[in-house]
């Protein structure tokens, strides 16, 4: 009896011998891959921002926080923090208003919706520095189409890339042309998503107009996928990049002077690799920042568990 | 006056005919069942008298008032849906809460946080709070209140979407099969819950259901659609005895009823082994016709005793035990045609698979129906079958 | 659909309607010009910027000059080895590593995830510089394998197949092994056939997300023999003194073109494919 009992005691340990042992051969290249390709270059930033390490010289030297109580009297770099959440605060809030208010108009009109859904994607699928290229000609102050259509109304176009209290706002159209299509699939799905039979509770107890609908139903419906719109509309903002290296190197009068593209100046241009680092580091500390926040604040609000 | 009556509805998806015009008249407190296979139209009736859909011709009244244009808000309907479609954002009692607060807050009332702050919906918000636990305590779902529908089993969430229903005294209540998402041993005792609901109420029902059993066990009335079209409307009894249709006979009853086809004989009648009987409207020799019995109403003796007292011979081919009865499917002989008795297990356990038998009709119970499908009445004539046991 | 269609024109409909076109024409504003331009002559482009329609076509012009100061081909060739070689690679490891976790009894499981979490948070601006400095000691810039080798691990793509394999039946997995196969069997054979979607899925978010990605090449590549399309593009501009939009415009839509053909003709897969990250949650 006990050997009986005992006998697939001991096959089962062997099958997850065997198991662990093929899951870690499956797994090790990844694992590897990640331990050079991720974890060690972190750790390196990590350090890196404590040194005064420029690439090209062959010693460098531990100096502490001075990388990082430089950044904050850097005002180049505080400028750059700055124009970053201003640049955040225009592309993210108008890019998911426009993303939902134009789901839902497509998901109320039976007509033509394929033709609408691909003409707002397109920019997300389209490659972004040609297309910042395109914008350069349309924002050209004086042969450009916009300030052409301006004159034509009578209205003397601003210098739209070219004037450091226009660059911004320019940058930030572009972002909003180039993302709104994103958000809108995402709201478009989460509008098929939710079950028609909700419309039909809603509208037997009661809710006879489409606002009252909507506050009953959609947009808490929607809840989850909002959540996940913002974060990542603030998350792509924050890494603003391509247009500005095209259009504006940071110009004019560091007016556009982005997180990103500071970094990549000081880092791959001024080679100044410590300096660099610790930028990076502030960088990543806005990412944790929002990813947190996603996960703690927000997540327990709109999780209908 | 009528609670509910429904007249002439139909409705078409491009040239798709949904419902083929239905007429239909609920009495003062009725229970009626919908039922019917899938895809017959039943839930596309109950969601036109919510409003829901729109019909493409006919009218619908409720409590006396013509609804047929009016949005479902306007209908006094409640309806509890087959996925129950609790707001999954919202605890039970808030659930319960929406209809009334939907009526009886104003626009400002309802909106979250600053309804609160309304002038003079705090009186009205405390008074839809005690309606709720009322409710709620009436239904035995106290301590769900303030859990979110997705904390809740199934037949907790049943039993919110009850309550949503209920909490504003309806003129109709709607139900789309409210218990097929419930695992068999809920769906038993909800059943008999819902039916003491009904009563307690006496709120006109509609219930919609795919479950034979359902609208047999629960129904004052049970209304068969197929194919777009009510093809019977009566209590479960005069359904399952009486039906006046063939498609009717075949879809109510487990198991199925058995059919042959059959042809009126040169002394006008339709017979079946020793049992024959007379139309009440003389038909012509040779009409064609459908005989159907239930199970439970043919006899299965050993082929001598069978055959000698006329039953039509034929062997057993399987035998089902099924607990308190048993299901023998016998082929005729020389037809191929696989007749089912349902006999008591002490009355089958003299059978056995392959035995030649006589399979006997009760008399009383065969049913008669023209090729169109409709129901010919038609009484059995004794002499006829004593001369045939004798000649 | 079609009861939808047959819907009553209401002026609120009509409006959604009008909003929703004219919302469509200025998203699309810019590819006109973009082809419009492309056609322009250079004199034509200052004088009427707002017509759509050229006086007389310059395609030809504006596109041989296009092709003339960078060579167009070569950097679409490198786009299509640099995304095919990364993509290729990103699957090969990533999908055996996110069965193991999924199926297997794994050991570091916990470890694991952690890791994948820190992933899909660190994004290359993140670890460019180390890379770089060590590329640059190894003498790498400036080739495929510099170009590559950061994107060669997707903890994405681990992610996005973990989440797809969890849904696949444990049952089909045993089948499987009763059938005798080995593990890398079972994911040849079984796994990976009914994981396409997500495969699909995935080789769509990374062809795009590393065909238009600038700040990489950027950094590694100098040198216009290895210019993925973004840099190309760059380095036209740079070779290009003053305003000659009509062949910047030809360049950019000759750039722009191979994707867009490829979104249009596959979109439902495409919108699918990107909206993957909205899995990222």
């Amino acid at each position: 009896m006990a050997s009986i009992a005992s006998t697939p005691v001991v096959l089962i340990d062997l099958e997850a011998e065997r198991q662990m042992r093929t899951g870690l051969l499956l797994a090790a290249p990844a694992i590897l891959l990640i331990l050079v390709f991720i974890v060690a270059p972190m750790l390196a930033v990590l350090v890196l921002g404590f040194t005064d390490f420029e690439l090209g010289y062959g010693s460098f030297r531990f100096v502490g926080l001075e990388n990082y109580a430089e950044l904050f009297s850097d005002r180049t770099f505080l400028a750059s923090l700055r124009n970053t959440a201003v640049y955040t605060a225009i592309v993210a809030p108008v890019s998911l208003l426009l993303g939902l208010g134009l789901a839902l108009l497509i998901e109320s009109e039976p007509v033509g919706r394929s033709f609408f859904r691909t003409a707002f994607f397109l920019p997300v699928a389209s490659l972004l520095v040609a297309m910042a290229t395109v914008w350069q000609y349309l924002f050209h102050p004086s042969i450009g189409p916009i300030n052409a259509a301006l004159r034509l109304v009578g209205v003397a176009g601003p210098n739209w890339l070219g004037a450091s209290d226009m660059v911004l706002t320019s940058l930030a159209i572009i972002g909003i042309w180039q993302s709104v299509g994103f958000n809108m699939v995402l709201f478009l799905a989460g509008l098929t998503a939710i079950p028609r039979d909700l419309y039909a509770a809603a509208e037997v107890d009661g809710a006879k107009s489409a606002r009252d609908r909507f506050f009953l139903v959609t947009w808490p419906m929607l809840g989850p996928t909002t959540l996940f719109v913002i974060t990542i509309s603030i998350i792509n903002a924050v890494k603003v990049f391509e247009t500005v290296k095209t259009l504006t190197e940071g110009g004019p009068n560091k007016a556009s002077e982005v997180l990103l593209f500071t970094i990549y100046r000081e880092g791959f241009v001024y080679l100044r690799v410590g300096y660099a680092s610790a930028m990076t580091m502030v960088f990543l500390a806005v990412l944790v920042v929002l990813m947190i926040a996603q996960y703690r604040l927000l997540d327990r609000e709109v999780h209908y568990g | 006056m009528s609670t509910l009556t429904l007249s002439g509805i139909t409705k078409s998806f491009a040239d798709n005919d949904i419902l083929k015009g239905i007429d239909l008249q609920a009495h003062e407190g009725e229970f009626i069942a919908l039922v019917g296979p899938s895809g017959c139209g039943k839930s596309t009736l109950l969601r036109i008298v919510a409003g829901l859909e729109q019909a493409t011709t006919g009218s619908v009244r409720v409590a006396g008032r013509e609804v047929t244009a009016l949005a479902p808000a306007e209908r006094n309907v409640a309806m509890v849906f087959q996925s129950y479609a609790l707001y999954p954002h919202l605890t039970a009692g808030q659930n319960i809460a929406v209809p009334l607060a939907m009526r009886q807050l104003s626009r400002l009332g309802r909106l979250p946080l600053i309804g609160a702050l309304a002038p003079g919906q705090k009186a009205i918000r405390r008074e839809i709070q005690a309606k709720v636990r009322e409710m709620a305590r009436s239904l035995m779902i106290e301590h769900l209140i303030d859990r979110k529908p997705g904390q809740m089993s199934g037949g907790q969430r049943q039993r919110v979407a009850l309550a949503r229903a209920m909490v504003r005294r309806p003129a109709l209540f709607l139900m789309d099969e409210p218990l097929s998402n419930l695992d068999a041993h809920l769906r038993v005792h909800a059943r008999t819950e819902i039916v003491d609901l009904h009563r307690r109420a006496g709120v006109p029902t509609l219930y919609v259901t795919h479950d034979q059993a359902e609208a047999l066990s629960m129904a004052d009335r049970v209304a068969v659609m197929i194919g777009g079209r009510l093809l019977q409307l009566a209590p479960p009894q005069q359904i399952y005895a009486d039906p006046r249709h063939i498609e009717v006979a075949r879809f109510i009853g487990q198991p199925r009823i058995n059919s042959l086809a059959s042809r009126v004989t040169e002394e006008g009648m339709v017979r079946f082994g020793p049992a024959a009987l007379s139309p009440a409207a003389a038909l012509r020799a040779g009409t064609a016709v459908t005989l159907a019995i239930r199970p439970e109403h043919l006899r299965v003796l050993p082929r001598q005793t069978g055959v000698e007292t006329g039953g039509l011979p034929g062997q057993v081919e399987r035998l089902e035990f099924l607990g308190s009865e048993v299901i023998v499917s016998v082929r005729l002989d020389g037809m191929g045609e696989t007749l089912l008795a349902k006999l008591a297990p002490a009355e089958a356990a003299r059978l056995a698979t392959g035995q030649p038998v006589g399979l006997l009709p009760e008399a009383d119970h065969l049913l008669v129906f023209d090729v169109a499908g409709h129901r010919i009445d038609a009484m059995p004539v004794l002499a006829q079958l004593r001369e045939n046991a004798h000649g | 659909m079609t009861a939808l269609q047959l819907a009553p024109i209401t002026p609120g409909r009509a409006l959604r309607f009008c909003v929703l076109v004219l919302t469509a024409a200025l998203f699309l504003a810019p590819y006109l010009f973009m082809i419009s331009t492309a056609g322009k002559a250079q004199s034509e482009i200052f004088t009427s910027s707002l017509s759509l329609i050229p006086s007389e076509p310059h395609f030809l012009e504006n596109f041989a000059k296009a092709f003339s100061r960078v060579s167009m081909p070569l950097l679409l060739w490198n786009g299509v080895i640099v995304c095919g070689l990364i993509l290729a690679i990103q699957v090969v490891i990533a999908v055996p590593c996110a069965y193991a976790l999924a199926k297997l009894k794994f050991p570091a499981a916990r470890l694991m995830m952690a890791l994948i979490m820190l992933g899909l948070l660190v994004p290359i601006h993140a670890t460019a510089l180390p890379i770089y400095v060590a590329f640059d000691r190894m003498a790498l810039l400036n080739s495929y394998m510099a170009l590559v080798a950061p994107f060669s691990i997707s903890v994405f793509g681990i992610f996005l197949f973990l989440q797809f394999f969890r849904s696949l039946p444990d049952d089909l997995i045993h089948a499987a092994r009763l059938d005798g196969m080995s593990e890398l069997g079972v994911v040849m054979r079984v796994v990976v056939p009914n994981a396409w979607p997500a495969i699909t899925a995935f080789s769509i978010f990374s062809v795009v997300a590393h065909w238009n990605d600038l700040y990489w090449p950027l950094i590694v590549v100098s040198n216009q023999a290895y210019a993925t399309p973004p840099l190309g593009l760059l380095f036209f501009r740079a070779a290009e003194a003053g305003d000659d939009y009509g062949a910047l415009m030809a360049a950019t839509l000759i750039i722009t073109l191979p994707l867009l053909a490829a979104f249009l003709l596959a979109q439902k897969r495409f919108v699918e494919g990107i909206t993957m990250t909205g899995l990222k949650g």
